[in-house]
C-alpha cells in the first residue's frame, strides 16, 4: 500500500489549506488523482478530475476516482456555471495553448478557482537567462525550449496582471520556496518557485 | 406479452460461494452468448488474466432476447416489436435463476452499451459497476436512418436484403481511413477484363459481398428488423439519472455511428445527477467496430476501472 502522501508534492499543503471541508472539487490536470485523492480522503471533498493523457487516469479510476478525459484547451463545455465550490489547476496552466479561456472557464465553472503555476520569474532563472542567453532549465521546468510541454511560461507579476484586466479577483495568494516551504515577504516575486492563488469571478 | 421465454447463456470463470463475483456482459446488434473462449467476440478481453478477469469473476453473457443464436426471437413465433427495456429484463430471470442478487458489472459495447445503461435504470443498485463503450443515451437521426435503409431492403426481400443491409451496417462500423488502409482501390484480379454490373470491380466491393453473404448463413433477417427498431427506439437520456453505481463510458475517436458528443451526452447526464463516471477516449482508426477491435487498449480502461470497484 503506497502513502499518497508520499507522493503529493509540497503545494499539496497549500493547496489543501484553500479548500474547505466536504466542498466539491473539480481538478483540472488531474494526472494519476493523487491530489484529488488525498483531498478526498483529508477533506472529505466529493470531486471529479479532467485530464488528457489516459496513463494517468487509468491509474486514477483504479483508486476507484471520477476522472474524465477531455481537452482543457477547448474549455469547460461539459460543465454549468457554478456547478463545484472549486476548480484545482494545478501546475498544468502553463502547458495551455489558451490559458486565458482556461482561466475564465475555471472561475465560471467554480465557485472559486484555485491556479497554480511555476514562476518563471525567479531569480535563479532571470539570473541564468541573463548570464548564459539561453533558455533556463529547472527541475520544475527541466525540458530545452523546443520540446517543452511548457509552452506559456509566466511570472507572478504576468499572472496578477492578466487577473486584474480580466475581472479577476484574487482572494488569496501563497507562494513556495525551491525547498517546497511556505515563503512570505519581501521580494517574493523574485523568491517563489511556485505560486498559488484562489481567485473568484468579480462580482 | 411473450411467454414462455427462452434464453441460451454461457458463462465463463466460477460463481463463487456468495455469488457476488459475477459480470453480465451483453453483445451488440449480431452478437451472441460466445463472448470468450474460442472464436468469442471479445475473447482477449474475457478470460482468465484479461480485462473481465475470469480467475476472480463469473463472466455471464446470453444471447437477447429477440435474437436468433438459440434464445427466443421472431424466427420462433408471432414477435411483437420489443424494445432494449424488454431485452434486459428478459436477462433478470436469468440472474435471479443463478441466485446472483448482485452484480460486480454490467458491460457492453454497442446494442450492449445502450442495455448496460438500461439496467442500471430499470434495476438501480443489482450492479456496482456499469460499463458503456461506443453507445449513446439515444439513438440519433442518422443511427436511425442507416438502420431503416437496412430494414427496407430486408423487406424487399429478406434474404438479398439483409445481405444487403449487413453490407450498409458494416461500412457504418468501419471508419474511411481504416477502409483506405485495407483497400484502398485495389482491384480484384482479372476483374478489370470482365466487367458486368454483378460482378465486384474493387476489394471492397467483394469484402463487402462476402460480409454480407456470409452475414445471411448466421443471421436472421426477422431478427434485424426487431433488433434495429429497438435499438432505434432507445432514448433513456431523461432516466439516466436513476441509475446507481460507478460508470464508465469509453468512445473511440474514429466512430462516426456514435460520436464523441454522444458519449459526452451520458457522461454530462450522469455526472451532473451526481453519478461517479469516469470518461475514456480511446484513439483507434477501425470506426465503430473498434469496440470489437482494440482490445488491448479497451483492456487496460476496463481493467483499472474495475480494480478501483475494489478500493
Amino acid at each position: 500500500m503506497i502513502d499518497y502522501r508520499l507522493r503529493l508534492k509540497p503545494d499539496y499543503k497549500l493547496i489543501k489549506e484553500f479548500i474547505d471541508e466536504g466542498a466539491t472539487v473539480l481538478d483540472l490536470g488531474c494526472g494519476d488523482g493523487t491530489l484529488l485523492e488525498a483531498l478526498t480522503k483529508d477533506k472529505k471533498v466529493k470531486g471529479i478530475g479532467v485530464d488528457i493523457h489516459p496513463e494517468g487516469l487509468d491509474e486514477a479510476m483504479g483508486r476507484g476516482l471520477s476522472v474524465l478525459q477531455l481537452d482543457l484547451n477547448k474549455g469547460l463545455k461539459s460543465f454549468k456555471d457554478k456547478s463545484f465550490d472549486y476548480v484545482v489547476l494545478n501546475m498544468t496552466l502553463q502547458a495551455m495553448w489558451d490559458p486565458l479561456l482556461v482561466i475564465q472557464e475555471m472561475v465560471r465553472v467554480g465557485k472559486a478557482a484555485i491556479v497554480g503555476f511555476p514562476n518563471f520569474g525567479h531569480w535563479k532563472l532571470l539570473f541564468r537567462l541573463l548570464a548564459t542567453e539561453r533558455m533556463p532549465k529547472t527541475k520544475v521546468l527541466p525540458y530545452e525550449w523546443y520540446d517543452t510541454p511548457n509552452i506559456r511560461l509566466m511570472t507572478i507579476n504576468d499572472f496578477k496582471a492578466l487577473c486584474l484586466e480580466n475581472g479577476i479577483k484574487i482572494v488569496k495568494d501563497k507562494y513556495l520556496n525551491a525547498a517546497g516551504a511556505e515563503i512570505y515577504r519581501p521580494l517574493i516575486r523574485w523568491r517563489a518557485v511556485e505560486g498559488i492563488f484562489l481567485i473568484e469571478e468579480k462580482a | 406479452m411473450i411467454a414462455p421465454v427462452k434464453l441460451v447463456y454461457e458463462t465463463f470463470g466460477r460463481l463463487n460461494e456468495a455469488k457476488d463475483n459475477a459480470i453480465l456482459i451483453f453483445h451488440a446488434l449480431s452478437g451472441d452468448s460466445h463472448v470468450s473462449d474460442e472464436g468469442g467476440w471479445w475473447s482477449k478481453l474475457v478470460g482468465p488474466g484479461k480485462a473481465f478477469d475470469t480467475d476472480c469473476f463469473c463472466v455471464i453473457c446470453a444471447n437477447t432476447l429477440g435474437g436468433c443464436s438459440g434464445s427466443t426471437g421472431p424466427k420462433d413465433l408471432n414477435f411483437p416489436i420489443i424494445t432494449i427495456k424488454d431485452m434486459v429484463a428478459a436477462q433478470v430471470p436469468l440472474l435471479d435463476h443463478l441466485g446472483i442478487k448482485q452484480l460486480v458489472a454490467v458491460a457492453g459495447g454497442s446494442m450492449g452499451g445502450m442495455m448496460a445503461l438500461q439496467f442500471s435504470v430499470d434495476y438501480p443498485g443489482r450492479s456496482q459497476n456499469i460499463i458503456a463503450i461506443a453507445t449513446a443515451a439515444k439513438s440519433s437521426a442518422q443511427n436511425i436512418a442507416f438502420n431503416e435503409v437496412g430494414r427496407r431492403a430486408i423487406i424487399n426481400d429478406p434474404e438479398e436484403g439483409l445481405a444487403i443491409a449487413r453490407m450498409i451496417g458494416h461500412i457504418t462500423y468501419l471508419s474511411e481511413v481504416s477502409l483506405t488502409n485495407k483497400f484502398g482501390r485495389k482491384i480484384q484480379e482479372g476483374a478489370l477484363a470482365s466487367q458486368k454490373f454483378g460482378d465486384s470491380l474493387f476489394e471492397v466491393e467483394s469484402y463487402l459481398k462476402y460480409k454480407g453473404v456470409g452475414f445471411t448463413k448466421r443471421f436472421d433477417a426477422n431478427s434485424y428488423l426487431y433488433i434495429t427498431k429497438a435499438i432505434d427506439l432507445f432514448d433513456i437520456t431523461n432516466d439516466l439519472s436513476r441509475g446507481e453505481g460507478r460508470f464508465l463510458v469509453v468512445h473511440f475517436t474514429s466512430d462516426w455511428l456514435f460520436p464523441e458528443y454522444q458519449a459526452l451526452d451520458i457522461v454530462d447526464r450522469l455526472k451532473d445527477s451526481g453519478k461517479n463516471v469516469s470518461y475514456r477516449v480511446i484513439e483507434s482508426t477501425a470506426g465503430h467496430d473498434a469496440f470489437l477491435l482494440e482490445e488491448e487498449k479497451l483492456g487496460v480502461a476496463i481493467k483499472s476501472f474495475l480494480a478501483g470497484a475494489k478500493s
